[in-house]
């Protein structure tokens, strides 16, 4: 049971589970280029306002275009993580709760949170990793500046807790699903949301900007990480972000604890 | 499947979409509120506005234009391949074949029957924001607010066709689902959804001008938001309408072919 687990146990259970998600992805080589394409045309949307805006002058609400970039660049990032990595396992979730078929995952003998957040992987979605690097080079090119290791490792770290963030936030959603069943559209609800999330933060005012600060932390999620990279981010926010995470992460668990309990199987 | 009988018969399909809309009025209400990208571009041009006008827009100018955009995405989206598609799939669709009335009128009939329940859903937030903002971005001129609701049907029926012609895909095709992806993503690049088409560098504005995209929103957004004089518009309105006959005439020939190939699949 789960107590009695060894990390090492967890480590090659998820092995085991991202080669069966591999194996998966590899049957549907034809949905592998659509999606890659599309997922590159998307990007072009989300780049191509800017490159409308950046026009007519050179800085926004104090961002440059290169700046602004890394914005967008750690956006497809993300948005690959959230599609590719923390949807589709959270809507089986959905699914197994209405169908009755949940019962099964719990009685597996490992913890049923992480069995079903590395059930469903989509390891095409890795295109949009690429496409964030390239995004990535561009912004420095055009900043005329390369990457050095102190912004590389504060990146890296204020990434790490934006997909905590984004994934305790799902989390949350789909504990509701236990709650009331229709929660596929709350997940929808949220997407739409995260779309916010691809300008930088200070493009926002008032309520909007408070909002995507500390209710739904969208500025956490993307302006940290491309701030970071830039080598703008003080230690201390950096601080905050990574206790905020952690917070999230453990208030998350909490309710996922208390919403299995609740739950009363549906026939199945 | 006569026309008379779909005649006789389209009263009572526009009932039971009607109710289907009632019975899912609060995904409905999700949907409305998930439509944010207006939004979300709104809070990006209006900054860039803050600073200095772009182009005609002013804070002003870009908040009407992207509150006319949700509103015309409100009343003219449609999802009608999603179910269209799953009938193939699951071969349902022999059932509607069967029906005395031709399945692309029912399909039809079921969108337009949502209509007063997205009116209903969309409205008070469209009233509320006009409110907050002042009414000074429309215009005021009763024959082109004529022009805007024929721009909004003709709007709807590309939407609609094009829903249909992706549906009847799938008799084709595999992944019909994604080939609406591929054409979501144009949609929000080339309609105006995003940035105003007259904001768009000029070569590229050229060939977006031709598509079909822009006439889904740019167009009745520019007339509610008074961009063209009465002569334009009625000539973008004629654009606008020859894409739904070419439209019509699409999705009937795919129907033809398509239909031929339909293999009802358990059922």
């Amino acid at each position: 049971m789960p107590g009695a687990s060894t990390p090492w146990r967890y480590a090659r259970l998820l092995r085991t589970q991202v080669r069966a998600s591999l194996l998966q992805g590899l049957q549907y080589r034809v949905d592998f280029m659509l999606d890659g394409l599309t997922g590159l045309f998307w990007t072009t949307s989300a780049i191509l306002p800017l490159v409308v805006v950046f026009r007519s002058r050179p800085t926004i609400a104090g961002w440059s275009f290169g700046e602004a970039l890394m914005v967008t660049g750690w956006f497809t990032f993300l948005e690959g993580v959230l599609e590719g990595a923390v949807n589709p396992s959270l809507s089986e979730v959905v699914e197994h709760i209405r169908k009755g078929t949940f019962d099964f995952v719990l009685l597996k003998p490992a913890d049923a949170q992480f069995l079903v957040s590395t059930a469903r992987l989509q390891p095409w979605r890795a295109t949009n990793v690429v496409t964030a690097g390239a995004i990535f080079a561009w912004a420095f090119h055009l900043l005329g500046r390369s990457p050095t290791v102190g912004p590389l490792a504060a990146a890296a770290v204020a990434m790490t807790a934006a997909v905590a963030v984004l994934y305790s936030l799902k989390t949350l959603a789909v504990s509701a699903a236990f709650f009331v069943v229709r929660v596929d559209n709350l997940a929808h609800l949220f997407d739409a949301v995260f779309d916010a999330a691809r300008w930088p933060a200070s493009i926002f005012r008032g309520t909007v900007r408070f909002i995507f600060t500390f209710v739904i932390p969208l500025a956490l999620m993307t302006t940290y990480p491309a701030r970071a990279l830039l080598g703008t981010l003080p230690l201390g926010t950096l601080a905050l972000a990574v206790a905020g995470a952690a917070g999230s992460l453990a208030v998350s668990r909490a309710v996922w604890t208390a919403a299995i309990a609740r739950y009363t199987s549906a026939g199945g | 499947m006569s026309l008379r009988n779909t005649a006789r018969a389209f009263p009572t399909l526009l009932r039971i979409g009607f109710v289907d809309a009632v019975a899912y009025r609060a995904e409905m209400f999700i949907w409305v509120l998930a439509t944010t990208m207006p939004l979300v571009m709104l809070a990006l041009w209006s900054t860039v506005a803050r600073e200095a006008p772009i182009g005609r827009y002013g804070e002003a100018q870009f908040t009407a234009y992207f509150l006319a955009t949700f509103v015309v995405r409100q009343l003219t989206g449609s999802w009608v391949f999603y179910d269209m598609n799953f009938a193939v799939r699951n071969g349902t669709l022999a059932m509607r074949l069967l029906r005395p009335v031709h399945p692309l009128w029912a399909y039809g009939a079921e969108a337009l029957a949502a209509m007063p329940m997205r009116f209903a859903v969309s409205l008070p937030i469209a009233v509320v924001a006009m409110a907050v903002v002042g009414a000074h971005g429309m215009t005021h001129d009763p024959v082109l607010w004529g022009v805007w609701v024929a721009s909004v049907i003709g709007s709807w029926l590309i939407t609609l066709l094009v829903n249909l012609m992706i549906g009847c895909a799938s008799f084709y095709i595999e992944s019909s689902l994604k080939l609406m992806d591929a054409w979501l993503v144009f949609f929000f690049i080339l309609s105006g959804y995003i940035i105003p088409i007259d904001l768009f560098p000029p070569t590229l504005r050229a060939l977006v001008e031709w598509l079909p995209f822009r006439f889904q929103i740019g167009f009745p957004v520019e007339v509610m938001t008074g961009a063209h004089g009465r002569g334009a518009a009625l000539a973008l309105l004629g654009g606008q309408w020859l894409w739904v006959a070419a439209g019509f005439g699409a999705t009937a020939l795919m129907w033809r072919g398509g239909l031929r190939r339909f293999a009802a699949y358990g059922g």
